[in-house]
């Protein structure tokens, strides 16, 4: 489903933020990709987004090779990830409801349709008398619950969560993990980068261990070891 | 007939799509422009003082038209005929006159009589010209045409020497455009040099306006910057992310617009009297209500074209995520 190729990432200033990695993600599966901050983590998700473009090497999406798609493509494949950034990134002036409707609109979904299913997402994340609030009236907590539906209300084909417990105590950090194992068994790819060892230890899924922009270990059943 | 059916059903369904769109986008606009009543009011009254200075130069362009046209029509020069040309011969030479230029405003004849009715006319009042016309005896003037031109010198000048030169020259007296030369070329230049001058001081206040309205707008959408990125990232179309900042534009045009034209109508309408005393037979409301498409015009279009292409470039800067 996603293929990374001999992928180098080099920033104009001369970082060197992923040096030469390959490894191949397919459908349904539930991959980690650990690492210390700066390790690439980010970026990674980023060149998946179409967000960056490899400086060497080809990332393909679906066999689509990402450096050559046109920006037409590029919108399709996002829409068809939900991602959970570790900023949230969230749309300030519109209230939490209009967040989540935003990206069924982008979608082109119809009226009734997200009528009926943005107060039922925003029921299941725990947020549905938060509707009219704007996200800086939110706490962290809920603002990484509005980023998680928002990335959830498509049912997108893959779902990417870069640090998504990163602003969450013990308790919602459990919440959220069962929450994405749940997406997975329901079939869908989940890539989840984050540098929580607990976590990662409990899941038992595969690991990309990234350092240095390198790929150090790619292990199924994998354990935080850096 | 199946195809037929189904290219019309995904017709039906692009055009509904479209539509949808677009009334999403009109939500957005709306929202945004509530939400942000600061950023907003600022950006109506940016763009009211740019649209009234545009207004204003237009008003000035009405007065310094309707003060050239009436400097202008006050110069002419006179060919004067000799004493027996017959009508008929004057009518020619005035329609070979006509045929030579077209930048020949008027051309009236003035037959003897007139031109003694006239002089009677004028110093009715003195006793003292009167005697002297009577102890000349008879009808001293002579017929003429008097001819008036777009107010050009140089019109003039080609004029007076065709008189002089061409083929009815002998049926020609005198032509009377060397004493006025100085007088023509000097109220050219002066009529001229308004108009450059206009022209020039419009330009430049235009330039700095749609400048000051240009970094308003991208001061609302700068502000944006972050909220473009993250549509960007969930898949948002170009135009889909686009649409409701160049629908703001178009929402600031039109407040803008509708701010300007009740201005505009009040203080024509309140300064009418006023400036009617420095211009006599000037009415600067008649001259708005005359003229209320093209206000109408330049103020929506200006307003709304300020508006919308300072938002497109912005917002495209802002696009290549």
């Amino acid at each position: 489903m996603i293929k990374f190729d001999n992928v180098t990432k080099i920033f104009p200033d001369g970082t060197v933020a992923l040096d030469n990695i390959s490894f191949e993600i397919k459908k349904g599966e539930f991959i980690c990709v650990v690492g210390k901050s700066g390790a690439g983590k980010t970026t990674l998700v980023h060149l998946i987004l179409g967000l960056e473009l490899a400086t060497s090497g080809n990332v393909y999406f679906e066999d689509v090779k990402l450096n050559d798609a046109d920006p037409l493509k590029i919108q399709e494949i996002r829409r068809k990830i939900g991602c959970i950034h570790q900023d949230y990134k969230l749309l300030p002036k519109k209230t939490v409801y209009e967040n989540v409707a935003y990206i069924m609109q982008v979608e082109g979904k119809d009226n009734a349709e997200i009528e009926k299913e943005v107060p039922r997402v925003l029921d299941v994340i725990g947020l549905k008398d938060k509707v009219n609030n704007f996200p800086s009236e939110l706490s962290g907590g809920e603002k990484q619950r509005l980023a998680i539906a928002r990335a959830l209300v498509n049912h997108p084909e893959i779902i990417i969560a870069d640090e998504p417990t990163g602003n969450l105590d013990p308790y919602n950090s459990y919440e959220v993990i069962s929450l994405l194992q749940k997406i997975n068994q329901a079939g869908r790819t989940v890539i989840l980068a984050t540098h929580d060892r607990e976590i990662i230890n409990k899941l038992g899924k595969r690991v990309i261990t990234i350092e240095k922009g390198e790929i150090l270990r790619d292990e199924q059943a994998g354990r935080f070891i850096i | 007939m199946y195809e037929f059916v189904n290219s019309h059903k995904t017709r039906n369904s692009l055009m509904f799509h479209m539509f949808t769109n677009f009334k999403r986008i009109l939500g957005f606009a709306f929202n945004d422009f509530n939400r942000n009543k600061g950023i907003s009011i600022a950006a109506v009254f940016v763009l009211t003082i740019t649209i009234l200075l545009v207004t204003s130069l237009f008003f000035f362009h009405g007065i310094t038209s309707y003060l050239t046209t009436q400097i202008q029509n006050k110069i002419d020069i006179t060919a004067y005929f000799v004493d027996d040309t017959s009508e008929a011969d004057i009518l020619g030479v005035k329609d070979e006159i006509l045929k030579m230029s077209s930048s020949i405003k008027n051309i009236e004849y003035i037959s003897k009589d007139q031109a003694l009715a006239f002089f009677n006319e004028k110093h009715q009042d003195n006793p003292i010209l009167a005697k002297a016309l009577q102890e000349v005896g008879g009808n001293p003037f002579l017929p003429s045409l008097n001819i008036t031109t777009n107010g050009d010198p140089v019109q003039y000048a080609s004029i007076a020497d065709v008189l002089q030169t061409s083929d009815f020259s002998k049926l020609i007296n005198k032509v009377d455009f060397s004493q006025k030369k100085d007088t023509i070329e000097k109220i050219y230049s002066i009529t001229k040099n308004i108009n450059i001058f206009g022209l020039i001081l419009g330009i430049i206040l235009i330039l700095i306006a749609i400048s000051v309205v240009f970094s308003t707008i991208k001061l609302v959408i700068e502000n944006s910057r972050d909220e473009i990125s993250t549509m960007k990232t969930v898949g948002a179309s170009d135009w889909f992310i686009r649409g409701p900042f160049v629908m703001q534009g178009i929402i600031y045009g039109i407040i803008a617009f509708l701010i300007c034209i009740f201005i505009s109508a009040v203080s024509a309408y309140l300064l009418a009297s006023k400036i009617q005393i420095m211009l006599p037979g000037f009415n600067i409301f008649s001259y708005f209500l005359t003229n209320w498409w093209i206000f109408v015009l330049i103020q929506l279009g200006f307003g709304i074209g300020v508006g919308v292409i300072s938002a497109m470039i912005v917002v495209k800067r802002h696009l290549e995520v």
